[in-house]
Formats: C-alpha cells, sequence, structure tokens
C-alpha cells in the first residue's frame, strides 16, 4: 500500500475550485513535489492531506487515503489520531506558526503527550531528544526559550522537531524555507534531506520554488489552476518538460549560474555617488548600525544590484539613497551635487504594490501624485500624461479609474512604476520589486524595467535578496553583510570569481536547478562553512 | 530575569510619576477655582472668624505652588493644623481636614473604603469568572445555538441598568422567595459569614452587567486568536478543540482580559454609586456624592486622589500582570 493514495480530489471554497481532481500517489520513503504558482491549489492539497478543511465550509470531494487512514470519511478523533502522529505538517512562516506564550519544549512535549500518553517529564525529554536531531545546539536550555528568542532558522528546526517527535511516516512542508535567507534554507532542505535518509520519512514538499524542488524531490507534480499539469521524475521534467506550461515556468525561472541577457548598454556620465553612508537606529547600549561605511557610485544607463540576506542593511541602503531616511554620516551627491531629502529626480519602487498604493483612490490619482505635486499641469495634460505612462508600463488607458483591488499582483508593481516613472527621475531604486511576485510574472516586470532603462537612459538600483534576480538584472552588483559591502563589481565577475568568502558561501546556498548539482553542493556544504 | 527587574522598576516609577501628577492637577483643579474658596470649604454655615481661620489654615496668601508643597508635606509626613485654642495633629498620610463635618479626610475616607473594597473584590471575582467564562463558552461554541443563546443573554446583561437589575434581584430573591434577608453591610471583622451573604446580592448586580462585557470581549480576542496561525499547528498536530481553545487561545486573549479589569476595578471602587445607594451600602461613591453635594473641598479632593490612586495601582498591577502574561512585553 503506498503511503498516500489521493484520487480524484476536489477542493472548493464557494464557487472557487482550488483543487479540480487532482490524483496521485506516494510510496513510503519517497519524495514529491507540489510546484505551482500562487493560487495553483498545492497548499490546499497539503492541508487535505491531513484533513484541514473539515469545518471550514469547503466541500472536499474524492478519496484522500493518507498512512492507511481514509481522511475524507475518517472520524475526529480517527483524524486526530493520525495529524502529527503518522503524518506531520511543517510550515510556512516559523514565528507565527508556534504559539508566542509557550516555551517551545512545551509545545513539542505537548504534542508528543496528545499522541503517546506519556508522562510530563518523558515528554520534556523527548522534546529535547528531537530539538538536538534537528540541530539546536544545546537544546536542553534553549527548550525553555520562547520563539521569539529563537532566529528565523531556529524557529523552522523547531518545528521541523514537532514533526520528528511522534515519529510520523509522511512529512508535509508547505513552503518551508520561503520565510527564510538563502543560507538558512539550504540548512533546512539539507536537514529534510538527512531526515529522509536516515528516518525514511516520506516527503510531501509544497512549494513555489522549483530549485527548492530540485533539491529535495524524486518526483515533481506541477499544478496551475488546482489540476495537474505534469508529473513524473523530477530529472525528466526538469530536463525534457513535455507541456508548454511547464516550459514556460521553468524558463521564467531566474539562473544563478546564467549570465545576463539583456545587451549592456555603454554607460553614462555619474548621476549619483554616495560616500561614507552610515545609519543608526537606537540609541545608547541599542545601538545599532544598519549601514556602515557604504560608498557607491551609478551611472547613467546602468543598473547596479545590491544582494543581501534579511538585516544586511540594503533597504535601508535604499531609503537613504532616495532621502527617505537622513543618514547618521556620510553624503549623497545627485549630479555631483551634494543632496539631502527627497528629489524628483530619485524615485523608488516598493516591494508590496498591494501595500504601497492607496487603496481608496484609483491608479490613475495615485500615479498623477507626482505630476501633481510639480504644479503647472491642468488635468486634461495630468490625464493624458498619467494614461500615456499605464500604456508605457504595458497597462490599458481604460485602467485610469480602477482601484488597486482590481489588479493581480504584477499589474500593480506595474502600476508603481508608473508612478515612479511620473516625476521623470534620473534614478529609480526598486527594493525587492518582484519578491512578492510569481516566476512568470516576476521575469515580466524585471523585462520591463530593463526596457524602462534602456529607452530611457535610467539609472537603476535593484535592491533583493534573490541572487538570481540580481544576476540577471544588474551590470554590477554590491554584496551587503552586516552593513558593509563584502564585494562589489562587474556582475560575471563576482558571480563566476567571488573573491569574498562570504560571497562564496551564498552563492553555494542557492538551489541548483539540476539534481546532480544540488546533491554536489550538498556534500560541499558539509565542510565547514568560512566564518 | 535581569530584564523582568528593570522592567518592574521602570514601572514602578512611571506609576510615581503618574500618581504626583495625578495629585498636582486634581490639587489644581480644585483649590485654583474662582470664589472664596475658604468659604466653600468652611461650609455655609461658617461664622466669618471661622472662615478666616479656614484661610490661615489653608496658607491661602500663599502661592498655589506653596500650597500644593504643604499639601504634599501633610501627606507624607503630617501636619498640624491650629484651631487658635488648640492644636490637631493630622498624621500622615493626611489628606486635611473637612471642616463641615469636623473631622479628618482620612477618617471618614477609612469607614468607607473596606465596603467599597468588599464590593469591588467580590464583583470583580464573579464577573471575571461569569464573563470570561461566558466568553470562552461561546468562542468554542461558535456558530451553534448555544453560542446564540449566551449573545443574546450578553446583550441583554449588557443593555440592563444596574439598578432595575438590583432592583429585580432584591425583589424577587429577598421579597418573593425570601431566600437571603434584605442587604445591610456587616463588617467582614465582625463576622465573615454574613458579611458574604449580605454582599451577595450587590455583587451580582454589579457583576453580572459588567460581565457581559467581559464576555463580550474574550470571545472577540479568543476568535482573533483561533484564527491565528499557531492555531492551525497545533490542530494539523491532532490537539483536541478542548486544549486549543483552553491553553492556546485563551492565553492569547488574557491581555485585552487583563487591560479591561484594571479600568473596571479602578473606576468601581469610586464610581459604584448607583449599587451602594440601592443596597445601602455606605462606600466611597456614596460619601463622594455626598461630598460634592455640599460642597465639601477637601473630602472631594481626598476622595479623588485615593479613587485615583487605585485607578494607576490596578492598571500598573495590569501591566506586571501582562508582562507575566507575555514576555515579549518586557522587551519593548
Amino acid at each position: 500500500m503506498s503511503l498516500v493514495e489521493v484520487t480524484d480530489l476536489t477542493v472548493e471554497f464557494g464557487a472557487l475550485h482550488a483543487v479540480d481532481g487532482l490524483s496521485f500517489t506516494l510510496e513510503k520513503g519517497a519524495a514529491l513535489a507540489l510546484v505551482g504558482e500562487s493560487g495553483s491549489g498545492k497548499s490546499t492539497v497539503a492541508g487535505a492531506l491531513l484533513g484541514l478543511h473539515r469545518d471550514t465550509g469547503a466541500r472536499v470531494g474524492g478519496s484522500v487515503l493518507v498512512a492507511g487512514t481514509d481522511v475524507t470519511a475518517a472520524s475526529d478523533a480517527e483524524l486526530r489520531g493520525l495529524r502529527g502522529a503518522k503524518a506531520a505538517m511543517v510550515f510556512q512562516d516559523p514565528l507565527s506558526s508556534l504559539d508566542p506564550y509557550y516555551a517551545v519544549g512545551d509545545q513539542i512535549a505537548e504534542v508528543y503527550r496528545v499522541h503517546t500518553r506519556a508522562s510530563r517529564r518523558a515528554a520534556r525529554a523527548r522534546a529535547v531528544e528531537v530539538l538536538d536531531r534537528v540541530g539546536i545546539p544545546d537544546a536542553a536550555r534553549r527548550a525553555r526559550s520562547r520563539p521569539h528568542e529563537f532566529s528565523g532558522g531556529m524557529r523552522q528546526r523547531a518545528l521541523i522537531a514537532m514533526a520528528l517527535a511522534c515519529e510520523p511516516e509522511l512529512l508535509i512542508a508547505d513552503e518551508p524555507t520561503t520565510a527564510l535567507d538563502v543560507t538558512v534554507q539550504a540548512q533546512i532542505l539539507d536537514l529534510l534531506h538527512t531526515l529522509r535518509q536516515e528516518n525514511g520519512l516520506g516527503l510531501l514538499l509544497v512549494t513555489h520554488d522549483v530549485g527548492v524542488a530540485a533539491e529535495s524531490a524524486d518526483d515533481v507534480l506541477v499544478m496551475r489552476h488546482g489540476r495537474a499539469v505534469e508529473h513524473g521524475p523530477l530529472r525528466r521534467v526538469l530536463a525534457a518538460p513535455e507541456q508548454p506550461y511547464t516550459r514556460e515556468l521553468l524558463a521564467s525561472v531566474p539562473r544563478v549560474d546564467a549570465p545576463r541577457t539583456a545587451p549592456a548598454e555603454e554607460a553614462g556620465e555619474t548621476v549619483l555617488e554616495a560616500v561614507g553612508l552610515r545609519r543608526e537606529f537606537g540609541r545608547g547600549r541599542r545601538a545599532f548600525t544598519a549601514v556602515d561605511d557604504v560608498s557607491l557610485t551609478l551611472r547613467r544607463g546602468e543598473t547596479l544590484g545590491i544582494v543581501g540576506e534579511s538585516g544586511s542593511g540594503k533597504t535601508t541602503l535604499g531609503r537613504m539613497l532616495v532621502g527617505l531616511l537622513e543618514p547618521t554620516s556620510g553624503t549623497i551627491r545627485y549630479d555631483g551635487r551634494a543632496h539631502s531629502g527627497v528629489d524628483p529626480s530619485v524615485q523608488m519602487v516598493f516591494q508590496d504594490p498591494a501595500s504601497s498604493l492607496n487603496p481608496r483612490r484609483t491608479v490613475g490619482e495615485s500615479i498623477a501624485d507626482p505630476l501633481r505635486a510639480k504644479g503647472g499641469q491642468d488635468d486634461r495634460a495630468v490625464r493624458e500624461r498619467v494614461t500615456g505612462l499605464l500604456e508605457r508600463v504595458g497597462l490599458e488607458a481604460a485602467h485610469h479609474d480602477r482601484y488597486p483591488h482590481e489588479f493581480s499582483g504584477g499589474q500593480r508593481q506595474r502600476i508603481g512604476i508608473a508612478r515612479a516613472l511620473a516625476a521623470d527621475p534620473r534614478v529609480i531604486v526598486c527594493d525587492e520589486p518582484v519578491s512578492a511576485l510569481d516566476v512568470t510574472t516576476q521575469a515580466q516586470v524585471v523585462a520591463l524595467l530593463d526596457e524602462l532603462r534602456r529607452e530611457l537612459g535610467l539609472a537603476l538600483v535593484f535592491v533583493a535578496h534573490d541572487l538570481a534576480v540580481v544576476r540577471q538584472v544588474s551590470d554590477r552588483v554590491a554584496v551587503m553583510r552586516r552593513g558593509q559591502v563584502v564585494e562589489t563589481g562587474p556582475v560575471d565577475e563576482v558571480y563566476e570569481n567571488p573573491r569574498d568568502p562570504y560571497t562564496r558561501q551564498l552563492l553555494a546556498a542557492v538551489p541548483a536547478l539540476d539534481p546532480e548539482v544540488a546533491a554536489r553542493r550538498r556534500a560541499a556544504r558539509r565542510e565547514p562553512a568560512p566564518a | 530575569m535581569n530584564g523582568f527587574g528593570g522592567f518592574l522598576l521602570r514601572r514602578a516609577a512611571g506609576t510615581l510619576i503618574t500618581l504626583l501628577a495625578v495629585s498636582v492637577l486634581v490639587y489644581v483643579v480644585f483649590y485654583a477655582t474662582p470664589g472664596n474658596v475658604a468659604q466653600i470649604t468652611c461650609g455655609p454655615r461658617c461664622s466669618p472668624e471661622q472662615v478666616h481661620q479656614v484661610a490661615a489654615q489653608l496658607r491661602l496668601d500663599d502661592p498655589l505652588y506653596l500650597r500644593y508643597f504643604h499639601f504634599l508635606q501633610g501627606l507624607f509626613v503630617g501636619q498640624d493644623y491650629s484651631t487658635g485654642t488648640s492644636v490637631e495633629h493630622c498624621a500622615a498620610p493626611c489628606l486635611g481636614l473637612s471642616y463641615q463635618s469636623d473631622q479628618q479626610v482620612l477618617t471618614l475616607l477609612l469607614a468607607k473604603l473596606p465596603v467599597s473594597l468588599s464590593l469591588v473584590a467580590g464583583a470583580m471575582v464573579l464577573w471575571l469568572v461569569i464573563g470570561v467564562g461566558t466568553g470562552v463558552l461561546s468562542a468554542w461554541r461558535r456558530g451553534r445555538l448555544s453560542e446564540r443563546v449566551l449573545t443574546v443573554l450578553t446583550l441583554a446583561g449588557w443593555a440592563t441598568p444596574v439598578f432595575v437589575l438590583g432592583l429585580v434581584l432584591m425583589i424577587v430573591v429577598c421579597g418573593e422567595l425570601q431566600l437571603l434577608p434584605f442587604p445591610q453591610y456587616v463588617r467582614f471583622g465582625d463576622d465573615p459569614e454574613q458579611w458574604a451573604w449580605n454582599l451577595l446580592l450587590p455583587w451580582l448586580s454589579l457583576a453580572l452587567i459588567e460581565a457581559a462585557a467581559f464576555a463580550r470581549l474574550t470571545r472577540s480576542a479568543m476568535l482573533e486568536t483561533l484564527a491565528e496561525d499557531h492555531i492551525r499547528t497545533f490542530r494539523a498536530y491532532g490537539v483536541g478543540e478542548r486544549a486549543i481553545v483552553g491553553r492556546h487561545a485563551l492565553r492569547g486573549a488574557l491581555a485585552p482580559v487583563i487591560a479591561l479589569n484594571a479600568n473596571n476595578v479602578g473606576s468601581a471602587i469610586g464610581g459604584a454609586v448607583l449599587t451602594e445607594t440601592l443596597f445601602g451600602l455606605p462606600g466611597i461613591g456614596q460619601e463622594l456624592v455626598h461630598a460634592v453635594k455640599v460642597v465639601d473641598l477637601p473630602v472631594v479632593v481626598g476622595m479623588v486622589l485615593v479613587v485615583a490612586f487605585f485607578v494607576v495601582i490596578a492598571n500598573a498591577v495590569a501591566d506586571v500582570l501582562y508582562a507575566l502574561a507575555d514576555r515579549r512585553v518586557v522587551l519593548a
């Protein structure tokens, strides 16, 4: 009998068919990746395996067999017996997935006691044992910490420890590394790999990231609109995708090992220069230096990528460049003139297009803001200009009077770009402009930015955590760590021959799309990493 | 634990500063009012000599800030009032003299305070048990008939004025059914059992109405917590609904309950006038209303200060409980 047998599964939320006639099996000890973009129904499938849609108003059809339990027909008590004991789930956001009020060890012990009737003492001991198993240092002491005292990676380890507590046969991991930095992601994926090898766990991995799937799974099932598009061995699907959608998806995935495709421009004069930028937050003992002595120059027509992990200071740097934050010390020069405060010639595009547009105003009004701020134009001229901008970023004139919620994520980011263009800037600082978007949309927005740069002679600063995207868009790149630029140079040079050990470590952690390469890298990561 | 000690220290300092600020405000509001303060303080039946004497005792010739410091001095070290022929000593904490009743404000207060504290302490236990219990129950049984019945009862409780509920309780329990005698305040020290029996109806009528607010707050806070990700985690690990509601969701809902309770306790000590009047309890609320009516300024100032003291202390205690419930507060 297979570990998981899903036959003709449908899940409907009201009129929405989230999952529509999906069937697959997973054998004991095997690993299957469900890959798809947002809204493809992949997480809904993961929830259905544990019967999590019961009593939520969703209609579930078809049959789901997990470790011998018929999930759709099981009683509530049988279902609780399955959850956590035979099949355990690891969630995307490890901070919000743990109860903030209780010690991590106690939460694991609680789950253990639900399924084993062990004594409190035995359950605590078990919690420490599994925390140690997933690589939490000093587990006996750290078991008494609350989740907020853990780092992101440690929290995800703790959730995996909770999953291991009752020695389940199946681990369901729903975007387990999406909220984590790339080096931490590599550690967690390595941990999942080791657990599979040593405990014989079956793994169902839900992810939007083809690279993560390639690192971890044997088989892959590509989903779209609640249906299976393509299902087969990972190697075969990656090497020779049969379906057009799979091909499109794979083609959109930015590659960290592929040189930049867009033609490089002859860089012009220097438009923006930062010298010795430094920014502190807090005072006294709590003072924290977010950006520490960063200098950079940006020339007309070029894209400077700034890449780093969370907390590296890249967003703070971006905000200082546009004048949204005053540097504690150092100077910023626009066109050779020292400058402070915001200036129309340097604009910003934000990460989350949904929250950076006012939901109560039409997009036309939002885009017109910089024009009206400048003044001297009548309403008709403003409207004409806004319509032109909308068309320039690939939207339609008819979109002028609609509200942000009527647009998709990619369209909203285009609106954000149009708003930045409205002031006729010479420089646009993009802070994680595509990290909230699906890969196919990501590729379109990246292409748009590149086109604008060439046609309008813009200089772009592209701040991102995704090394592959940065390689795709940048002429030069600066790698940041703890507020400092550890390495900077032409993008191909930095990526091909990284000089700084940290850059090397970052690049080694990026999931490879080729399972062979992934295995080689995993072996290399077992060597002690440079500090 | 070092962080927690520091937190306590900071919180205590904040409480002290708040209390001082409140005392300045109360003092200025009442004593810097236009009109003849000595005449008002002494009362309408005072002779001109008496008014003159009061003016001297209140040091009305001194500037306001000196008078305030003198008042503070009385609070911390006590002070002497000369009546011309004899000297009356008012020991710390001296809140002044009530010229109209010819008593020290503190003496008056100490006679009333146990009544108010008795009323509020008992009612608090009841409103917490009934209110939070109802809230937990209706969050647990959400969407079912029992929840709807609870919601209707809660709303009815919220909409009922305390004197209506108290009257109905008295008529039914004491009049018709004759289960209890009509309430009459008995001091705890005299007979604890009679103290409790006599306070039962006042406790119930005050608590039932407050409980309605707690039930609604607890329910909504719990539903909010129940929608959070970590609840999903424990469901996905087979933890039963009872443990999820009772352990995880309730813990998350405690913070607003603690905050509301602090407010209610603080304000009920001086503000349960209706309940006190209805059941003939000689508490602070009643005394305060009386003092305001006859414009007995020293009593009003003293009582308002004491009530403010309880509100501030109740909130400080709430903050500490809050931090104990959620250690992340200490870090902030």
